[in-house]
């Protein structure tokens, strides 16, 4: 009998990874085509969070848009309050009181660093290192206090309000905060020690997900995905807005665009942004949090029931909203995941004409085949972590 | 951004007539530019080196329905990472033709900002490679970030369930939880008359 | 005869009981000792009438008893018998495992001799390789029979890393039967009682340390945990092989990695450190090397040796149970190149040596 040669198949095997996948926070797909544990190609399902923010916000008041930026990026929701207000303020043509500027600066790098805390975190503890996931989660628990402490929320802050801030920081915060960046700094010397040189871990995480300094500005990646392959490009330094311009500290850049590169120049920024608040709260000016106009800016409750020009300012406010001249304005900020853009369109009445956000990471997520091509099924979570794709803020 | 008026010169200069408007408002360069010969506009803006916008930094499109004709604007915000410049790029479409080119052949993030337009705004972008819906599903019917899509239109992709007891919303436009409520009066009213 | 078969199926009992429980408190010293490590307080909600201090024994009871009451989920299209047989296939060779390896020394009881083993066979090392090689049979079957492909994935990667790291963990095993002479655990651990230059003891971890260090990570790889968890992977195939097993068969699963760690303990402990030996303890009293002498009763010396037997098997479990707590995951092709390039060669090296110290040592 003549023996019969069977080949092994070696068909492309599609893998759909996703929804609803631990690896998968925020609710993404993967339809996978694979070569064994390879990956052959990759399409990215994204909009399972979508939830209408641009149509939404047309319906409010200009105001009403704020609680909706909150749930952008759900782990940096100050740093979108802060880019939605200058936006409109400058729509406005207004600027903010120094006092509130400075607050606003130090709200968003701790805002920053609670994002970046999340990321490295969570990226660690899907590699299996959950101690050192842990560890920053811990830290970020402090820092969620101090924001809690200044805005009365975790997660939907909505501490910003445009020409100004809800209230002015609380008592004792300074001293808070410096407590809780030496125990940061603690929890980070810990996590250096675990993860960033130990052996494993660079194995995973270098090497992978390379992706080239001009394939990265030709997707259109910022942040630390960008910094990671050497671009210098931080909107903190290239167009300083509020009062960055005054602050003393530098952009850690990567040099080979992998996955390592971008966990460590996290874990720097997290170092510089804690630098940068404690010179803000040195330099914290005395005054008020908010601009003097009661076009933009709701009267104090004493005026409200007291007079009948703050009565009238306040119901004006409420009912019809800050009247806005007409225009256009594109405001970008530093977000925890790259230059978050907001682009409105006012028509001159006291609604949005139309809001558009610049989602940094939703744009990520369009490199991420060009990332993981050629890769392994285990290298997708180190990748994706890195990414630090955002639901909220890549849905909308 | 201290040669803010050159800038706008400069682009004038080398686009030539593609330019139909250039101003500056608020601080920020805006220039309209035809839709015919887009990418080779785009393609100049990217690679003179006087200008020198290497970066797509965001691709949007704005509906002015019956505020302006032509009825959509597509707005390209470019970056000069050397430089810091930006520059608002807007393209004018009109309803009856919604498209305009494809700029994945310079930019790869247009892809996917490309599909979110196509997505929300309907307008075509002839030479996308692949030119899908991207947040909402393939089975959506309608362009919901137009000005005439109702904000509260419901197009489930699985029939909603109707809601019972206090949190029913009859604002909402549940159209089975109606359908349902209409079936039950209409079994109510036949059993009354059955009754009677 | 009577007594004979008695006295083994009480051992076997014993045996089987220890280690079973030991996997449950396994379970519960994981949850504690993670949340140790990790400024956790970890599990506290198990109450037995609203009773949370007892967190060993209620978790010991509320695990099995959470898991057993689930339903029993086989996916459409997957193969009920083979689904059904894989936790069995998974749980079965980390049990019988342990019954060569012996926790004491002979007790006599009334002239009767009692090893204190389950069974003792002279090939014993050949046995205990025999069973860890069928535990793959577990994992693949499972995988396959899920009809899922995550599991299929962990399957394969399963049955790779394992078979991989069976052959780096016999080739060290090698060195120390060549040191010894013999397959049979019991006799092995008796040699270690030798002392080296009168003070050191002659542990298997002192004649072979490369072969130590080599056989513990290949039996770390073997239990499938956590830096060698590639089949499972939580975060990228979610549970690997047994994705799509719940309840009981669930429990079946988590209780052979526990009872695998028990086992690869009670190897590390039996093949290197001494099994049941307490240093300089003789069947008569410990004779220490600067010349005291304390005598003992024959049973205080057996209860003294079991007692030095589960503190060297708990002391290797909770190792694990740091490492697995400490260590990122390797990838898949990662723990291929260590298991082949690395431990493979530095095997063969290592038995290379010892047989080239034994025949220089003594010419046949």
């Amino acid at each position: 009998m003549k023996a019969e040669v069977k080949e092994l198949p070696q068909d492309i095997m599609e893998l759909q990874m996703g929804p609803s996948h631990p690896a998968t926070h925020g609710t993404i797909k993967f339809n996978l085509k694979l070569d064994g544990e390879r990956v052959v190609d990759c399409d990215t399902e994204v909009g399972y969070l979508h939830r209408g923010f641009d149509k939404s916000s047309e319906q409010g008041t200009w105001t009403q848009v704020i609680p909706y930026t909150d749930r952008l990026n759900y782990v940096s929701p100050l740093i979108n309050n802060v880019g939605y207000a200058l936006a409109v303020e400058r729509l406005l043509g207004v600027e903010t009181t120094p006092r509130c500027q400075f607050i606003r600066v130090v709200a968003s790098e701790i805002s920053r660093i609670t994002d970046h805390l999340t990321c490295c975190g969570m990226a660690a503890s899907e590699l299996g290192a959950i101690t050192a996931g842990f560890y920053m989660i811990e830290a970020r628990e402090m820092l969620m206090r101090i924001v809690e402490a200044l805005t009365g929320a975790r997660l939907t802050v909505t501490y910003v309000r445009i020409g100004g801030l809800k209230h002015d920081l609380p008592e004792g915060f300074a001293a808070q905060v410096k407590d809780a960046f030496e125990k940061t700094r603690r929890l980070l010397a810990d996590v250096e020690k675990l993860l960033s040189h130990n052996r494993i871990f660079i194995d995973r995480m270098s090497n992978v997900g390379v992706i080239s300094k001009e394939t990265a500005v030709s997707y259109g990646l910022t942040g630390p995905v960008l910094r990671s392959t050497g671009v210098n490009y931080d909107v903190r330094k290239l167009q300083p807005y509020l009062v960055y311009d005054q602050m003393d500290f530098t952009v850690p850049l990567g040099s080979h665009g992998d996955n390592y590169d971008r966990f460590i120049v996290r874990v720097e920024e997290i170092e510089q942004s804690m630098r940068i608040v404690e010179q803000a709260l040195e330099k914290m000016p005395t005054g008020p949090i908010s601009i003097e106009d009661p076009r933009i800016v709701l009267p104090d409750k004493e005026k409200v029931y007291n007079s009948i020009e703050g009565l009238m300012h306040h119901f004006k406010i409420i009912m019809e909203g800050v009247h806005v001249p007409p225009g256009e304005v594109y405001q970008a900020v530093e977000g925890g995941n790259g230059e978050l853009g907001f682009y409105l369109v006012s028509d001159g009445g006291g609604r949005p004409y139309r809001v558009r956000v610049r989602p940094p990471c939703f744009i990520a997520m369009g490199a991420f085949r060009e990332m993981i091509r050629g890769y392994t099924v285990a290298d997708i979570v180190p990748t994706f972590g890195m990414i630090n794709m955002i639901g909220g803020e890549c849905d909308r | 951004m201290a040669d803010e008026i050159p800038q706008l010169e400069a682009i004038r200069r080398i686009l030539g007539d593609a330019v139909l408007d250039a101003h500056t408002a608020r601080g920020e360069d805006v220039i309209v530019i035809r839709r015919d010969g887009l990418v080779e506009s785009f393609k100049r803006l990217k690679e003179d080196p006087a200008l020198a916008f290497d970066f797509l930094s965001d691709l949007t499109a704005v509906d002015y329905f019956g505020k302006k004709e032509p009825r959509f604007e597509v707005v390209y915000h470019l970056l000069s990472l050397g430089s810091g410049r930006r520059v608002r790029v807007k393209v004018p479409v009109g309803e009856s033709s919604p498209e305009v080119d494809s700029l994945v052949s310079l930019w790869r993030a247009a892809d996917w900002m490309e599909r979110e337009v196509w997505d929300m705004f309907g307008i075509r972008f002839r030479g996308h490679p692949d030119l899908r819906r991207i947040l909402l599903y393939e089975e959506f019917r309608g362009y919901p970030l137009r000005k005439d899509y109702p904000v509260n239109q419901r197009q489930p992709l699985v029939p909603e369930r109707a809601l019972k007891g206090t949190f029913v919303d009859m604002r909402s436009n549940n159209k089975l939880a109606q359908l349902k409520q209409q079936l039950e009066k209409q079994k109510l009213a036949g059993a009354d008359s059955k009754r009677g | 005869m009577i007594v004979d078969l008695a006295i083994v199926a009480v051992k076997a009992f014993l045996v089987l009981f220890m280690v079973l429980n030991l996997a449950g408190i396994l379970g519960w010293v994981e949850r504690k000792g993670s949340a140790l490590i990790q400024d956790r307080i970890g599990a506290n909600r198990a109450s037995i009438f609203g009773f949370a201090g007892m967190g060993l024994v209620n978790t010991l009871i509320a695990d099995p008893i959470k898991m057993l009451t689930k339903e029993d989920f086989i996916p459409a299209h997957g193969d009920r018998l083979m689904h059904t047989l894989a936790p069995c296939l998974a749980l079965f060779p980390a049990l019988v495992t342990f019954a060569v390896i012996p926790f004491g020394d002979v007790l006599v009881v009334g002239g009767r001799e009692i090893n204190l083993q389950v069974a003792n066979l002279n090939i014993g090392i050949l046995y205990i390789f025999a069973m860890a090689s069928l535990s793959v049979y577990g994992i693949v079957i499972g995988a396959w029979a899920s009809n899922n492909k995550f599991s299929l994935l962990g399957g394969v990667r399963g049955a790779a890393q394992m078979v991989s790291y069976e052959i780096a963990m016999g080739l060290s095993v090698i060195g120390i039967v060549i040191v010894y002479g013999t397959l049979e655990p019991q006799a092995m651990v008796r040699a270690q009682g030798e002392l080296f230059w009168g003070w050191l003891p002659a542990w298997g971890v002192v004649r072979q340390p490369l072969a130590f260090l080599l056989f513990f990570t290949a039996a770390v790889a073997e239990t499938k945990r956590l830096p060698f968890d590639a089949p499972e992977g939580e975060s990228e195939i979610v549970a690997g092989y047994h994705v799509e097993y719940s309840g009981g068969k669930f429990l079946m699963f988590f209780a052979g990695e526990f009872a695998e760690v028990v086992t690869a303990a009670g190897l590390v402990t039996t093949l290197f450190f001494g099994g049941w030996q307490v240093p300089y303890l003789l069947r008569d009293g410990f004779y220490f090397p600067w010349g005291s002498v304390v005598s003992l009763a024959p049973l205080t010396v057996t209860i003294l040796q079991v007692a030095a037997f589960t503190v060297k098997v708990l002391f290797f479990c909770w190792l694990q149970i740091i490492l697995r707590w400490t260590l990122p995951r390797f990838r898949y092709d990662q723990i291929m190149r260590l298991g082949w390039k690395m431990l493979l060669p530095a095997a063969l090296v290592n038995l290379f040596l010892t047989a080239a110290w034994i025949v220089v040592r003594r010419p046949v």
